[in-house]
C-alpha cells in the first residue's frame, strides 16, 4: 500500500488529545474523555459513549458524608447478577463504550468483580478499579489483574489518618495506604482521589504529599459536587472561599513542582467559580451510567430529575437506551434550552451546566444550572455558598454519615 | 501521565508507556490509545507507527521500515517530530 504524501501529513501529524471534560459528581466517577465534536443540526444518530460508570453496588465499608449515591440505596438482592453485567459490558462494547469505571459503593464488596473484570476485558473495554481500598489484598489484586483489570483510582479522605477515618467513619487509613502498596508492587498505574471539602481542604498540601509518598501518577482532587448525600450535607461540606482560594495558590505551586512527575488534576468547585460545568460533556454525549439494578442514566445522578422514566438494562438493549430512551434524549443537544442558554456563546462548551443541579436549585431541569453568573438564579448559589458554616454538634460539622436506610443492606459491612 | 519537554535520547528506543494501550476501535473504525482517564483519538497512520515502537526499533529503524512501506511519503520528516511529541505526552517512553 502507498499513501500520498498528502495523507501521510495528517497520518502522523493530526493525533488529537480531544479537548477533555472532568466531571465528577464524585471522587468515585471522575471521567476523562474527549468530547465528541459534533454540531449536527438533526436527527443524525448521537454521537456513540466513550465512557461507562459501573455502579456495581451501592455497599460499601465506608460513610462518607460527601458521597454521591442516592439517599436510597440499591439492596444488595436487586443488584444486577454477574450474566447480566456481563451481557451489559458486551452491549455497551459494541456501541462504543471503550473505557469503565467500575465503582459502587465499594466494587470490592461483589464477590464475582473478577467476573465481571473478565467480561469487560473479553469485549475490549479498559477497566479501572474505583476503591475504597477496603478488603484489596495482593491475591484479590492479583487475581482482578490476571482478569485483565488495567488501573487503580483510591480514595482518601485526609492525610491525617484519624481525621481520614472520622471522615470515612470507619478505621481505613491504613487499608488505604496498603492498597496502595499492593497495588505499585503488581505495576497498575495508581490514582488517588480526593473529595474535597471544609474537612480537608486545609490540608491540601499533605494530601498532594500522598501521591508521591504512595506512588500515585495521579490525584484528582475534587472539590465537592452536590448531588445524593453531598446535597444532603451540603452545609456542612461547603467551605469558605477563603479556604478555596488558598487551596487554588496550593494546586498551582505543587503543579509546577510535579508537573512531569505526577497529574494534578483540580475538579472546580463550581458553586463558587461562577461558571457552569461542562457536565459529562453533556447529556447522553460522552457517557453513560448503569446502577447497581440496572438502572441506565446519562450520569449518576439523573435519577433525582423526576419524569426521566429510567430505563433498565433489564428491559432494554442498551443501544436503544442510548438512541431512544426519553431519559437519554430529553436533554442531548441544545433545543431543550431556553434564553439565557439558548442565545449563549457557550451553549456548546459547557451545554447549560448540570441538569441534576438545576433541578435540585429550581425545581426545573430546563433552567440554566444556577452556577452560571448568568443564570437568572445565581443568587440561591451565592447565598448558599455565604452561609455561616452550621454549628459542629455531635458529629463534628460532617452531617450525616452515609447509611443504608435499615431495610436496604443484606450483606453485612466490610464483607468482601 | 509525566510530560516531558527534554529531548529525545539519541539512541531512543520508543515503546508505550504501561499505562497507555494501543487498540483498535471497531465501532469508530479508528486507532486509539487507552489510558486511565483519558481517551486519544489516532487519526491517519498514527496507530501504524505507534505499532513499531516495540522497545527494539530505535528510530531511525521506524523511519527506514516506513519508508519501504510508504515509499512516497514525508516519513523521514514527519515520524521523529511526531515520536517526540508522543514522548512529550508521556505516552511514548
Amino acid at each position: 500500500m502507498t499513501l500520498p504524501a498528502a495523507r501521510t501529513a495528517t497520518a502522523t501529524g493530526a493525533v488529537t488529545s480531544a479537548p477533555t471534560v472532568t466531571s465528577a459528581p464524585t471522587a468515585t466517577s471522575a471521567r476523562t474523555v474527549p468530547v465528541a465534536s459534533t454540531t449536527d443540526p438533526q436527527p443524525a444518530p448521537p454521537p456513540r459513549p466513550w465512557a461507562l460508570l459501573a455502579e456495581l453496588t451501592h455497599g460499601c465499608p465506608l460513610h462518607c458524608p460527601y458521597c454521591s449515591n442516592p439517599l436510597e440505596l440499591t439492596r444488595r438482592a436487586a443488584e444486577l447478577t454477574t450474566t447480566q453485567w456481563a451481557d451489559a459490558l458486551h452491549q455497551a462494547a459494541d456501541l462504543g463504550v471503550v473505557s469503565a469505571h467500575l465503582s459502587g459503593g465499594e466494587p470490592l464488596l461483589r464477590s464475582d468483580l473478577e467476573a465481571i473484570v473478565a467480561a469487560a476485558d473479553r469485549a475490549g473495554i479498559h477497566t479501572q478499579l474505583v476503591t475504597s481500598g477496603v478488603g484489596l489484598s495482593r491475591a484479590r489484586l492479583d487475581r482482578l489483574a490476571d482478569a485483565g483489570l488495567r488501573s487503580v483510582q483510591l480514595s482518601v479522605q485526609h492525610a491525617d489518618p484519624g481525621a481520614n477515618d472520622r471522615i470515612a467513619g470507619r478505621r481505613s487509613f491504613a487499608d488505604k495506604e496498603r492498597a496502595a502498596a499492593v497495588v505499585r508492587e503488581a505495576g497498575l498505574p495508581l490514582g488517588l482521589n480526593v473529595v474535597l471539602h471544609r474537612h480537608n481542604l486545609d490540608a491540601l498540601d499533605d494530601l498532594i504529599d500522598l501521591a508521591p509518598a504512595w506512588g500515585a501518577d495521579r490525584i484528582e482532587l475534587a472539590n465537592t459536587q452536590f448531588y445524593g448525600w453531598a446535597l444532603r450535607n451540603r452545609a456542612e461540606l461547603l467551605p469558605s472561599r477563603e479556604q478555596l482560594t488558598r487551596a487554588r495558590r496550593t494546586v498551582t505551586r505543587r503543579r509546577a513542582e510535579l508537573i512531569g512527575r505526577i497529574e494534578l488534576v483540580w475538579v472546580v468547585p463550581d458553586y463558587f467559580d461562577g461558571n457552569a460545568k461542562p457536565c459529562m460533556g453533556g447529556w447522553g454525549a460522552i457517557s453513560l451510567t448503569i446502577t447497581p439494578d440496572g438502572t441506565t442514566l446519562p450520569c449518576p445522578a439523573a435519577a433525582s430529575i423526576p419524569g426521566l422514566d429510567p430505563p433498565n438494562v433489564r428491559d432494554h438493549r442498551l443501544a436503544w437506551i442510548w438512541d431512544h430512551s426519553n431519559a437519554f434524549t430529553r436533554y442531548r443537544g441544545t433545543d431543550w434550552m431556553r434564553d439565557p442558554c439558548r442565545s449563549c456563546a457557550l451553549r456548546e462548551r459547557d451545554f447549560g451546566g448540570c441538569r441534576c443541579q438545576a433541578y435540585a436549585l429550581t425545581g426545573d431541569a430546563t433552567a440554566t444550572d444556577p452556577a452560571c453568573r448568568l443564570s437568572p438564579d445565581h443568587t440561591l448559589v451565592d447565598d448558599l455558598v455565604d452561609a455561616p458554616a452550621p454549628p459542629e454538634g455531635a458529629r463534628g460539622g460532617l452531617g450525616h454519615p452515609r447509611r443504608p436506610s435499615r431495610s436496604a443492606e443484606t450483606a453485612p459491612e466490610g464483607a468482601a | 501521565m509525566s510530560t516531558t519537554d527534554a529531548p529525545s535520547p539519541p539512541d531512543w528506543r520508543p515503546v508505550l508507556a504501561p499505562a497507555v494501550h494501543l487498540r483498535h476501535d471497531r465501532v469508530r473504525d479508528t486507532d486509539l490509545l487507552v489510558l486511565p482517564e483519558r481517551v486519544v483519538v489516532l487519526r491517519g497512520n498514527a496507530g501504524t507507527v505507534l505499532r513499531l515502537c516495540d522497545g527494539r526499533r530505535e528510530v531511525s529503524d521506524i523511519v527506514v521500515e516506513l519508508m519501504r512501506r510508504y515509499p512516497d511519503a514525508p516519513v523521514a520528516d514527519e515520524v521523529p517530530e511526531f515520536l517526540g511529541r508522543m514522548r512529550g505526552e508521556g505516552w511514548l517512553r
